[in-house]
C-alpha cells in the first residue's frame, strides 16, 4: 500500500481546510490585520492546491511551481500595499477596526 | 544497500508533523484574540506548508515558502503590529449579534470545507501522460526564462510598483501627526 503522502486526497482535504479557515477568519475578524492574515491563508490554500495538481496529475511538473512562485510574489506585493494602507488609516483614524471606518456609509 | 530500519515510519512521522503544524497554525491564526499570536500561527502554518511542498517533490518551493512567507510577510505584519494598535477591542454591540455572526461564519466555512473536500475526493482525476520533465530547479529556471519570461518581467514590475505605492501611501499624512 502506498503511504499517505503519495496520494492526492490528503493534500486536497488540507487545501480545503486552509481555505475554510481563511474564509472563517475573513468573516469573523474585526481588524484589518486579522483579515489580511486570513487572506494569506486563502492564498496558501490556492498554492497547496496548485502544487497537488502539479505533483499528481500534470505532465510537466514545472508549470505548477512557476504558478506558485507567482502567487507568492503577488502575495508579497499585496501585503506591502495593504500594510501601508493600514498604517495610513491608523494615522488618520487612530483605529484599524473595520467598524470605525464608516465615514462614507450612507 | 539496505535502507535504514523503520525509515518509512520516520518519513510518515515527519509528514504527520508537517500536517499538524499546518492545521494548528491555521487554527491559531484564525481563532486567537491577540494579533501577534495569530501572526505566529501564520508563521507556523507556513513552516508546515513548506514541509508539505517538500513531500510534493519541490524542495525549491519549500525553501521559497519559508523565505517569502515567514521571512518577509510575517515580519512585515509584525512591523505593522508594532506601528498600529491592532488588538481587537471587546465588541460593543450586543453579544447575541456577535454570536450569531460568528456562528454563521463558522457554518459557512464548514460548508465550504465539506463541499470542496467532497468535490476533491469524489472527482475521478485523470492523470495526463506522458510526463515530460521532472520539475527540478533546472527545469523551473528554463521555464521561467523561456515560456514564462513575460510573466516573470511583469511580476517584477508589479513588485516595483507595489513598493513605490507602499512608500507613497505610507508617507502621506506624516507631517500631519
Amino acid at each position: 500500500m502506498e503511504p499517505t503522502f503519495q496520494k492526492p486526497q490528503m493534500f486536497l482535504v488540507l487545501a480545503a481546510f486552509l481555505f475554510a479557515t481563511g474564509l472563517f477568519g475573513l468573516l469573523r475578524r474585526r481588524t484589518f490585520i486579522g483579515m489580511l492574515i486570513a487572506g494569506e491563508l486563502i492564498f496558501s490554500a490556492a498554492s497547496l492546491n496548485f502544487m497537488t495538481m502539479n505533483r499528481f496529475f500534470v505532465s510537466d511538473p514545472a508549470i505548477g511551481q512557476v504558478f506558485v512562485l507567482f502567487i507568492m510574489g503577488l502575495a508579497a506585493a499585496e501585503v506591502a500595499i495593504a500594510l501601508s494602507i493600514i498604517i495610513a488609516v491608523y494615522r488618520n483614524y487612530r483605529s484599524i477596526n473595520s467598524r470605525d471606518l464608516a465615514e462614507l456609509k450612507g | 544497500m539496505k535502507p535504514f530500519p523503520g525509515a518509512q515510519f520516520v518519513v510518515l512521522i515527519v509528514f504527520a508533523v508537517a500536517v499538524l503544524a499546518t492545521v494548528t497554525g491555521a487554527l491559531l491564526a484564525v481563532v486567537s484574540t491577540r494579533i501577534i499570536r495569530s501572526v505566529c500561527g501564520l508563521a507556523l502554518c507556513c513552516c508546515g506548508l513548506a514541509g508539505l511542498y517538500y513531500f510534493l517533490q519541490s524542495p525549491f518551493l519549500s525553501l521559497m515558502e519559508i523565505l517569502i512567507y515567514v521571512g518577509a510577510i510575517c515580519v512585515t505584519i509584525v512591523f505593522a503590529v508594532m506601528l498600529a494598535e491592532p488588538d481587537e477591542a471587546p465588541p460593543h454591540e450586543k453579544t447575541a449579534l456577535v454570536a450569531w455572526w460568528g456562528g454563521s461564519a463558522l457554518l459557512g466555512s464548514l460548508a465550504a470545507f465539506a463541499g470542496i473536500s467532497y468535490l476533491g475526493l469524489n472527482h475521478t482525476w485523470t492523470v495526463l501522460t506522458p510526463r515530460i520533465g521532472q520539475g527540478t530547479v533546472k527545469d523551473l529556471g528554463i521555464a521561467l526564462l523561456t515560456s514564462y519570461s513575460l510573466a516573470f518581467e511583469l511580476i517584477s514590475l508589479v513588485l516595483l510598483i507595489s513598493v513605490l505605492g507602499a512608500l507613497v501611501v505610507a508617507r502621506q499624512g506624516r507631517s500631519r501627526s
